[in-house]
């Protein structure tokens, strides 16, 4: 965008949000706060308002809270055009406008995609389709899957033991619901947190009376002659009944409806800046798209300028800003979104929250608290430096190691004073290895000026 | 002006009022050593840091402050010294509150103590002081009816927050008049100032272990009566807990109930007193918040933030050296976190001496930082919410007669010691 246009632009522009979760709604307001008096349209493929999601795997399946009570509060006047129930299908960046899934177009100046992600489905489509098989992301799964709970089934099965899976199964055992779970990897968190963390929470589990099974997966799902699901079939050879199940296999990002578009976009999200500026697919960045939340993926000054999604809240609310206001002004007022990811679960009676990326550690370290009583603080190293940190009931400690996560301080931290854990020497954080994708893009054209990336889309 | 001497100027009775030049003459070297070898801490980000610093201990007896401060052990417990108490030692001496202490200790007892306080086990304590708040500041002002000058402090911010805790933890209100002299004399006898020295210092502090061993002598007899009898409220049930913690020890019991005794309404005091002076102080404001009372809660915490019922509290040390901003503050060394200047720190708060309504000062250092913030905070937000609304309500034009207030001289626990006004007369209770 030309500079002396910028005025006139923050008057009389178009910009269009796709996404009208936390991401689209606080980068609304945001927006608007920077001065922004053009016109503002808002898509969400969601029929509703926009809600905040961490309540409905605890206080709504816990029956507390009511799935459709979640709405997130408005911080202010955002003066859009809603345009909620209808999906965005495609993106026209020629042309410069977004194609909706009911035949209309939305024309726009700027574009900020925050699509997020959605539950990744029991691969088996006929088994998903059974009844009793859920997955949870929106209010409407919550609503549907608290409904089951309440119906009191007579064994549960949570598929993945990722945060989710963990705190479903927490609910379950605080409902009196015998529940199973099936993780693939040694144990539960271990993608997030590693296997050492993973050990304890598997305790937690046990302790609960979760029947928890780990290093097996689910091979099939067996339904009744209602087509009701009865029956798990596990890679061990087990069989089990079951009458409600949860598939918490992770998350898929919302990036299908920019096929064609020649952005940055695949398996692990939509490629950005630091500044929430959008890559097209040579890694060359765009003008006037930017992308915020979930689905976006940038790279982090602090973790070896890797390219980073973080599926956290304050990502979403944090991205949208920087995101909203470097839509709005000068070259040499953009700002960076430089985050320190925070992250809170609550399960079995444990606050549990990390704060940095655990997982691009490779060492651990308790260091504070005592592990036996599920109250502790744990540094995780990377090069001697720490990288990431996590607590267990001590949360209050998190702006500590937050300190020394952005001033890439030594690993192991220096001893704490007091409440000094029974064994904090620094040991392998053993994080299951992590799956490679297929590459999804190749190069062609001989002469280095010819070169020319092309997406491989993968069957869907 | 040296690091030392802003200290002192800044801890001086005469400058109660006013403190703030001297902080912000402090804050030139956010953590500075001052005399004795404390370390001073001014800086908002620097006072964050320290606070959740698990090299920080809270424990007195880690640090060389005790040592430093004449007449030795200021825990409150019970000392060799105190004639008469030999034979409560065994059962009353040797554990600490939980301000005083570091985790686990200090985890287990909030723990032990929120079970009878807070949520998830007691949701509805709280709110259910709303409506007995309500019905004593109402009262309160009925009786002002027909006056057109009355003191904040002593006929209203007072009278509030001391019925709340004494109901709370089950101590009978009428002995009120005892412990108030007490407890104000107790906290006049922690001086950390330069006046400390002086003969009036001394007479004050030697006034102020008197005063604190009747309290512990006073509490110490609701204990027991608590442990024979029952009762309602916080001490028979803390005597009488059987959570998964178990019981705290008859020491920790005491020393607990002394902080939420004093701490549970001085500092409450303090924010109402200084809610009422800010507002006074700031033409325009009474009349924006009667107009738009969604905005009392917003008020209120600004306030805080710019007069600090806690300015600090004296306990903290560091247990190895511990470099930040520039300097090195060594093993064992006492360090005063300053809320009261970290709240004006510019570099956190942009236009710091400015009282705004605009303002979200919920970042603001008022209620503490890290493992020890307030405990007592949502209790404290609730009674100065009724005492500050209802007082916007019924209070017909109140002015201010003197400006300053005279203070206490805690440096401590600052608030007014008197708040006279004037008014025009108080409104009926009207439909609340």
């Amino acid at each position: 965008m030309i500079t002396r246009s910028l005025d006139a632009f923050k008057a009389n522009g178009q910009i269009v949000i796709v996404g009208a979760s936390l991401a689209g709604l606080r980068g609304a307001e945001a927006l608007r706060d920077e001065g922004f008096g053009g016109r503002l349209t808002i898509i969400g493929d969601e029929p509703h308002a926009p809600y905040d999601r961490p309540p409905l795997s605890k206080q709504v399946l816990e029956g507390w809270v009511k799935a459709d009570r979640t709405k997130l509060p408005h911080r202010r006047e955002i003066d859009a055009d809603w345009r909620l129930g209808v999906a965005a299908t495609g993106l026209d960046r020629t042309k410069k406008l977004v194609r909706l899934g009911d035949g209309t177009e939305v024309p726009f100046d700027r574009l900020l995609i925050t699509t997020g992600v959605r539950a990744r489905q029991w691969p088996n489509p006929a088994e998903a389709g059974l009844e009793g098989v859920f997955t949870v992301r929106t209010c409407d799964d919550a609503a549907r899957l608290q409904a089951a709970l309440a119906a009191r089934p007579r064994r549960v099965l949570i598929i993945g033991a990722g945060y989710i899976g963990s705190e479903m199964a927490s609910v379950c055992r605080k409902l009196g619901l015998d529940v199973t779970v099936a993780e693939r990897a040694a144990a539960p968190l271990a993608g997030a947190l590693g296997n050492v963390i993973g050990a304890i929470a598997a305790e937690m589990q046990r302790d609960a009376g979760v029947d928890l099974r780990t290093g097996v997966s689910v091979s099939a799902l067996e339904g009744d002659s209602r087509g009701h699901v009865c029956r798990a079939h596990l890679s061990d050879g087990t069989r089990l009944d079951v009458d409600l199940v949860l598939a918490s296999l992770g998350s898929i990002r919302n990036v299908e409806w920019l096929d064609g578009a020649r952005l940055a976009a695949g398996y692990w999200g939509l490629g950005c800046d630091a500044g929430c500026r959008v890559f097209d697919v040579h890694g060359v960045v765009t003008d006037d798209i930017f992308v915020a939340g979930d689905v976006a993926r940038s790279p982090h000054v602090l973790f070896g300028y890797q390219f980073l999604s973080m599926e956290h809240w304050d990502n979403a609310v944090l991205g949208a800003a920087v995101a909203a206001h470097n839509m709005v002004c000068e070259e040499l007022d953009r700002r960076a979104h430089l985050l320190v990811p925070t992250n809170w679960s609550g399960q079995f009676g444990v606050n549990i929250k990390s704060v940095g990326v655990p997982s691009f550690g490779d060492e651990i370290a308790f260091t504070q608290g005592a592990v036996t009583e599920r109250r502790f603080a744990a540094a995780y190293g990377r090069n001697g430096r720490i990288v990431g940190a996590v607590t267990f009931n001590q949360g209050k400690w998190l702006q500590h190691y937050e300190a020394l996560i952005m001033r890439s301080s030594p690993f192991p931290p220096p001893p704490a004073g007091f409440d000094v854990p029974a064994d904090a020497r620094s040991v392998p954080a053993d994080f299951p290895p992590r799956g490679v994708g297929a590459p999804d893009v190749i190069l062609t054209g001989h002469d280095p000026n010819e070169r020319q990336a092309e997406l491989v889309q993968p069957p869907r | 002006m040296t690091p030392e001497q802003a200290f002192a100027e800044a801890m001086k009775f005469e400058n109660r009022p006013n403190p703030y030049p001297f902080f912000d003459e402090l804050r030139k070297t956010p953590v500075a050593r001052t005399a004795h070898g404390i370390y001073v801490v001014t800086g908002y980000k620097e006072i964050i840091a320290l606070a959740h610093d698990p090299r920080v201990s809270s424990d007195l007896r880690n640090g060389s402050l005790l040592a430093m401060i004449r007449g030795g052990d200021s825990s409150g417990a019970p000392s060799d010294a105190d004639s008469g108490m030999a034979e409560m030692l065994d059962k009353y001496g040797g554990d600490t509150m939980m301000i005083l202490s570091d985790p686990p200790d200090h985890s287990r007892m909030r723990r032990q103590a929120m079970r009878h306080f807070g949520p998830p086990h007691c949701p509805d304590l709280i709110p259910s002081m709303e409506e007995y708040s309500v019905r004593i500041v109402n009262d309160l002002l009925d009786k002002l009816k027909g006056k057109h000058r009355f003191d904040v402090v002593d006929d209203y911010a007072y009278p509030l927050p001391v019925a709340v805790i004494c109901k709370i933890l089950g101590v009978p209100v009428e002995d009120e008049k005892q412990f108030h002299v007490w407890i104000a004399e107790f906290l006049g006898g922690m001086d950390l100032g330069p006046e400390a020295a002086t003969e009036e210092g001394k007479r004050r502090q030697a006034k102020g272990r008197e005063s604190r061993t009747e309290l512990t002598k006073y509490l110490i007899g609701l204990i027991e009566r608590a442990e024979k009898k029952g009762g309602e409220g916080m001490i028979a049930q803390l005597v009488h807990d059987t959570g998964p913690d178990g019981r705290m020890s008859s020491s920790e019991i005491l020393q607990n109930c002394i902080l939420l005794l004093v701490a549970g309404h001085d500092s409450t005091v303090n924010l109402l007193a200084h809610c009422v002076l800010t507002l006074l102080r700031n033409p325009g404001s009474i009349d924006k918040l009667r107009k738009r009372p969604e905005l009392i809660p917003r008020a209120i915490e600004e306030v805080l933030r710019l007069e600090s019922s806690v300015q600090f509290f004296p306990s903290r040390s560091a247990l190895s050296d511990i470099e930040i901003a520039g300097t090195t503050i060594p093993s064992g060394a006492p360090i005063f976190l300053m809320y009261t200047a970290g709240n004006r720190d510019p570099a956190q708060f942009p236009d710091p001496n400015t009282f705004s309504l605009e303002r979200d000062a919920k970042e603001s250092l008022g209620w503490g930082a890290g493992v020890h913030t307030c405990f007592g905070g949502p209790l404290a937000r609730l009674e100065v919410n009724v005492g500050l609304e209802t007082f916007l309500r019924r209070v017909r034009n109140p002015r201010l007669v003197v400006d300053p207030p005279p203070y206490r001289p805690s440096q401590i626990f600052r608030g007014p010691l008197h708040c006279e006004i004037e008014i025009d007369g108080i409104e009926d209770r009207g439909a609340s």
